[in-house]
């Protein structure tokens, strides 16, 4: 339990803003009524935010073991979910349990070991090539390159692209030692607020959709309000990073772009797969993909790039 | 006492293993979870099919549902006796009846005049085919006629194949879901044939919804 100060603060403005966001809505079903859908779907939204932000807050105060589990158990829900709607027949059975209950603790493992030689190849090389053989032994041909290529998406986005997150903890920046977390916390913190601050935007001043056939929600305005503001709140929180304020908010219009097309692009498989949320389990939110995929496009060119640039070996 | 602790103790964990695995919901579509006594019928592919039944009731509803279930299967090995007995409270029937001392029907009907609900699985045993369902066991209609007051509730279990398909013995997780359909409507003198393809189109429609 040995937080960095700075994080309190920034907790704090989370709770501050969280405070706000229920007052509003509580007035909003007042105003409008309690059989507003729009208000009982944003109060929903609310209340599971509470939730997430409280998890996530003692994740993080527990240190690496605390954000490697939660992302751990996160990958493990996204990957059910994922899993669900990809093509499969009973040949992929063990190609499935592998991914569930050997790639994905390995993965978390690596992490935690801060190997990073081996944890940025594990899921790309040695899982790429051994599963289409785990499913190629047992010798049913039909679909197979489908039923394979998707069972790797899932491991991809889910586990490889997810594990991203907590992996920010083994990066070594010179004068930021014990900080790491903070990294996390930006991270997570910029991307799902542009998320919010695009919904907003789009639901006060939305008019022109941005991808009608794919996301009927998502509109020019909020494409563009969302990303300037969180971008902008990104540069205003340089002090708990390593980074100039000019930094911080390249690096946010960085990933709060990712975060879009994270979105979009999940948003996609979605509509392929004739559904409307990947699961039920966060109220008001739909599932765990549904709420995560924004932070998992863009934590791999968030760790990168602050790798390249940042961190020493 | 203890006994009764450990049965409630098994039984939670169970419950908690299943949703750990399937994230299991209950979509109460054509019933609401209220304590009204029903025999749930549903789709069978798995052994862990009344589990997931079981794990989406309320658990007030849950301590009076009690599968009915294969005598040949739950009664070989100490923990499956346990299992089926103390946890499930299950009405263990024979399905042979070259062997069997007492009648199914007669123990299903017991169970329902003690005020308990029940699962049941009318296809009889698990379904490996690609058809949505096999033909239905005639149970179902005799407990109809001879308890016309008990809702007969169609039950559909969505994706517990893709979890555990036949002979696999580690469960994939993967999300499934429980659908409660509207109940069959009561017709006072129908024949069994035509009450049986009523109560299999009516679960198999309900398939379809789900599938869509």
């Amino acid at each position: 339990m040995t937080a960095p100060a700075e994080f309190t603060t920034l907790i704090g403005g989370v709770f501050a803003i969280l405070v706000v966001a229920t007052v509003i809505g509580q007035v909003l079903k007042s105003r409008m009524g309690p059989d507003n859908e729009v208000v009982e779907n944003l109060v929903a939204r609310i209340n599971a935010w509470w939730g997430m932000v409280v998890l996530l807050a003692l994740a993080m105060l527990g240190g690496q073991a605390g954000v490697v589990i939660l992302f751990a158990l996160l990958s493990f829900a996204g990957l059910r979910e994922f899993l669900t709607l990809t093509a499969k027949r009973r040949a992929d059975h063990w190609a499935l349990a592998v991914s569930f209950f050997i790639i994905l603790p390995v993965q978390y493992a690596l992490i935690w070991a801060d190997w990073y030689g081996m944890f940025s190849v594990f899921i790309p090389v040695y899982a790429f090539l051994l599963l289409p053989i785990v499913v190629a032994v047992q010798g049913d041909t039909d679909g197979y390159l489908t039923r394979v290529a998707e069972t790797q998406w899932g491991l991809m986005i889910c586990v490889f692209a997810a594990s991203h997150v907590p992996a920010l903890l083994s990066l070594n920046i010179p004068g930021y030692e014990g900080k790491n977390v903070l990294l996390v916390a930006f991270l997570v913190v910029v991307v799902q607020l542009s998320d919010v601050l695009q919904y907003v935007w789009g639901k006060m001043i939305g008019r022109h959709k941005i991808a009608p056939r794919l996301s009927p929600s998502k509109t020019w305005e909020g494409f563009v309000g969302g990303i300037a503001s969180a971008s902008a709140v990104g540069a205003g929180l340089w002090w708990m990073t390593p980074f100039s304020p000019l930094e911080a908010a390249g690096l946010a219009l960085v990933i709060t772009l990712m975060g879009f097309f994270g979105g979009l692009v999940m948003s996609a498989i979605k509509r392929d797969k004739g559904v409307k949320d990947w699961g039920h389990l966060i109220a008001g939110h739909g599932g765990f993909i549904d709420r995560l995929d924004s932070v998992v496009f863009s934590a791999p060119i968030f760790f990168h790039l602050v790798r390249y640039f940042w961190s020493v070996a | 006492m203890f006994h009764t602790i450990l049965s409630q103790l098994v039984g939670t964990a169970i419950a908690l293993f299943a949703r750990v695995v399937t994230a299991v919901r209950g979509v109460w579509q054509g019933v609401e979870p209220v304590p009204r006594q029903r025999v749930y019928f549903a789709n069978h592919t798995s052994n862990g099919d009344f589990v997931l039944i079981w794990t989406v009731l309320p658990p007030a509803l849950r301590a009076r549902t009690r599968p009915v279930a294969a005598a040949d299967y739950w009664l070989t090995g100490k923990l499956k006796t346990f299992i089926g007995r103390e946890v499930f409270n299950s009405v263990l029937i024979d399905r042979n009846p070259q062997t069997r001392r007492e009648d199914p029907i007669v123990q299903m009907v017991t169970a329902l005049d003690d005020g308990a609900s029940l699962i049941l699985f009318p296809e009889g045993t698990r379904n490996m085919t690609d058809q949505t369902l096999l033909p239905f066991k005639p149970g179902l209609y005799h407990l109809a006629q001879k308890r016309p007051d008990v809702e007969i509730v169609p039950t559909w279990i969505d994706n517990l194949t893709s979890v555990m398909p036949k002979g696999k013995i580690i469960p994939v997780p993967l999300l499934c879901s429980v659908t409660f359909g509207a109940p069959l409507e009561v017709i006072e003198g129908e024949d069994k044939a035509k009450f049986l393809a009523r109560a299999e189109a009516a679960l198999a429609a309900l398939a379809q919804e789900v599938a869509r």
